[in-house]
């Protein structure tokens, strides 16, 4: 299996599938002639043309809502924000009518649409510029949540998602980018809904997605272990629909959880999760379910102040400590 | 000249429009009808002119004052009355009432609540047809108000930009609810916008359906020959308040019955009998069949069901393999449901932004992180 950067499975999600469909087109800033901000879109404006990887002004509920309608019109189209802070601007045209076509029309419509791009951290980009917004989307009815945490759930992820009937908030993640791994070439695709164990334990359950996985938990999961703590780790990679099988499988064997989500904690995608687990798994619990979040305070530029924010291995275990009534 | 059978046509579906709107406000009145209820009483010449000056396979989308776009484009009155009454039996199924009426089978494309927010999908939507070499048009229609949306000004420039195929259509009744369109506008004549997006930017007297029609015709026949998008200022009035709950008191009398002198039908109707076309007899009967339509699409709407309550679950997401609801085949049993169906498979011939020379790359583009 090659190993390839996260953009660049990102990449060949998109080629394929373009090369697979006519009806999928890409648009958004930059992504033509730049080839993409973030180079995701790299070298295909030469292969599909300037109707298909189209350049569009800096208009984010603008277009956005070109492609809900092109979607309304059998089209598929896969709409890049240069980073999911812009695409605030455009939530009107997700959550108004993206989500609600199918239903305020009685079924008579459909809207497959893929909005992608980067969220969470930046690294040294202060407030703005550095938000996991992905609870605020899984909120609404009628979309589909996905944030993948490696290049191959990248790849066939995003496969997926432009696939499906249904309009998808495809949530990448700024930093990982650069990141390698292996990743299955040609035909290959993850369902969207299915939870991925990526460290299995006995011990704790630890919850996470998108760039928490290897930034945070794997880190922290290899410390427990030094520690004779054997912690299982599931990556979500879909947000909603989510996968309670799988979770409510692990808490039954380790009986502990902690979630670890790079958003801020309140109302986010681990309260959710805790909500879950305590109603579902509660007689398999032998501690509270433990959240490490985001600190509730907007993203500091300084490096310290960063760091400090954001969850680290550090206040994983701690978290796990607690879980397990094990002195830190 | 129009041809009679066009007049006479005109005329029909403005008073359908018309009863079928009085009947909506009064079955308002019985409590039949609830929520927010926009009647498009007055301004129906817009609505008819344009209709009838574009093809039935042009697509055509709204915001909230919608129950009579559907209408005239041949859409089911009973199956609209019964969306607004909540019913199984309307369009929606009663998920969407009187703000959200669709006809996909008649290429009605929606009713939407948020003001300005139909106009970015229009252009998608005229996107959809040029990205498949289609030659159909969208139509879209929006209030004056709405077009001090910023949903407008990006869409307008990106529609222009790329000539998509579609009509904008300022239906201008004066007030967005009850602020008059010049006291928040520094530039109230809407249509001299377009300018700004080297657009044309057209207007004409919405209260005269043959002018609309006249000019629409033309404007249509201009954008589906690839001439670019087009911003069309109607001049209308609406004859009662912005929704059933407002008693319009920031409008003076005076103001509203000389508006009411205007009428788009009286209009068409004094054309009619000056030029003979039919007599007053033949009017009046039309009259009454048009009512007759709409006293059935009451009944059909009172005695309909309402949706049974499973259906609270179902079109929030597409399943594998679901198909899309076909509402006349559902309710009706119609079997001529002409649905529109998509190529998967065909080739983009069209060069969205053609490459000149001075355009290429100096040198290649470089792979490092980009920064927003
Ligand atoms: C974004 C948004 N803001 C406010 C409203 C409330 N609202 C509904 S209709 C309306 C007035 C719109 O007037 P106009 O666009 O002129 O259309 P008209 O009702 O006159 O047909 C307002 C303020 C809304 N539905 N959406
Ligand atoms: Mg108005």
């Amino acid at each position: 299996m090659p190993e390839l950067a996260y953009r660049d499975a990102l990449n060949q999600a998109l080629s394929e599938e373009m090369a697979r469909d006519p009806r999928v087109f890409l648009m958004g800033e930059e992504v033509a002639r730049y080839n993409g901000a973030y180079k995701v879109s790299q070298g295909l404006l030469d292969k599909f043309g300037s109707a298909r990887v189209v350049d569009a002004p800096i208009s984010e509920l603008g277009f956005a809502g070109l492609g809900v309608g092109a979607a309304m019109l059998g089209l598929r189209p896969v709409i890049e924000m240069m980073t999911w802070n812009f695409a605030i601007l455009a939530m009107d045209q997700i959550v108004n009518n993206a989500a609600k076509l199918r239903h305020m029309s009685g079924g008579q419509l459909r809207c497959p649409i893929v909005f992608r791009g980067p969220g969470g951290a930046g690294g040294r980009l202060s407030s703005q510029h550095s938000q996991a917004l992905e609870a605020n989307y899984a909120h609404f009815p009628g979309l589909k949540v996905v944030a993948p945490g490696t290049p191959a759930d990248a790849k066939g992820l995003l496969k997926s998602a432009i696939r499906d009937e249904n309009p998808i908030i495809f949530v990448e993640a700024e930093l990982l980018y650069g990141s390698r791994g292996d990743v299955p070439e040609g035909e290959y695709t993850i369902p969207i809904g299915k939870a991925d164990i990526k460290r299995p334990g006995r011990d704790v359950t630890l919850i996470t997605w998108s760039r928490m996985l290897t930034a945070a938990v794997l880190p922290a999961a290899e410390l427990l272990a030094q520690q004779g703590i054997d912690a299982e780790v599931i990556d979500l990679r879909s947000i909603k629909p989510l996968d309670h099988e799988t979770i409510a499988a692990s808490v039954r064997r380790t009986n502990r959880v902690v979630v670890v989500e790079e958003s801020w904690p309140f109302a986010s995608v681990g309260s959710e999760l805790s909500d879950f687990i305590q109603r579902e798994c509660f007689d398999d619990l032998d501690a509270p379910v433990r959240r490490v979040t985001g600190l509730d305070v907007p993203m500091a530029y300084a490096a310290n102040l960063e760091r400090a924010i954001q969850p680290s291995p550090e206040r994983i275990i701690e978290a796990v400590n607690a879980v397990l009534y094990r002195p830190g | 000249m129009h041809s009679p059978q066009l007049l006479l046509t005109m005329y029909r579906k403005m008073v359908l429009a018309r009863r079928f709107e009085e009947k909506a406000g009064q079955a308002y009145g019985q409590k039949k009808i609830q929520g927010f209820c926009h009647l498009y009483i007055g301004q129906e010449a817009v609505v008819v002119g344009i209709n009838e000056a574009i093809r039935p396979d042009d697509m055509v989308m709204t915001g909230y004052r919608d129950h009579v776009h559907p209408l005239v484009r041949g859409s089911d009155a009973g199956m609209l009355m019964a969306e607004l009454f909540g019913k199984d039996t309307g369009y929606s199924k009663g998920k969407g009432g009187s703000m959200h009426f669709f006809d996909v089978e008649h290429h009605f494309y929606g009713g939407y609540g948020i003001v300005g927010g139909q106009i970015p999908l229009a252009a998608g939507m005229a996107f959809a047809s040029k990205y498949r070499n289609e030659d159909r048009i969208t139509v879209c229609s929006f209030g004056d108000a709405a077009s001090n949306q910023g949903a407008l000004h990006e869409t307008f420039n990106m529609a222009s930009k790329w000539k998509l195929p579609v009509l904008y259509v300022v239906e201008n009744n004066k007030y967005g609810m009850g602020t008059d369109i010049a006291r928040v506008s520094a530039q109230p004549d809407i249509h001299k916008r377009a300018d700004a997006y080297n657009m044309r930017g057209e207007s004409v007297d919405g209260m005269d359906v043959l002018a609309v029609h006249d000019l629409v015709k033309e404007l249509a026949a201009s954008i589906r020959a690839g001439k670019g998008p087009v911003l069309l200022e109607c001049f209308t009035y609406r004859f009662r308040g912005h929704s059933m709950s407002d008693a319009a008191t920031y409008r003076t009398k005076d103001e509203v019955e000389s508006e009411r002198k205007r009428d788009p039908i009286l209009k068409l109707r004094e054309h009619i009998l000056e030029r003979k076309v039919a007599p007053e007899a033949r009017l009046d009967a039309i009259d009454e069949e048009e009512k007759r339509i709409v006293d059935e699409a009451i009944a059909f709407a009172d005695q309909s069901p309402e949706p049974p309550i499973e259906d609270v679950w179902t079109h929030c997401l597409v399943a594998d393999g679901e198909a899309d609801v076909k509402p006349r085949e559902r309710v009706r049993g119609a079997t001529d449901v002409k649905w529109p169906s998509y190529p998967t498979d065909f080739k983009v011939t069209w060069e969205l932004e053609p490459r000149e020379p001075k355009d290429e790359p100096q040198r290649a583009p470089s792979r490092k992180k980009g920064a927003a």
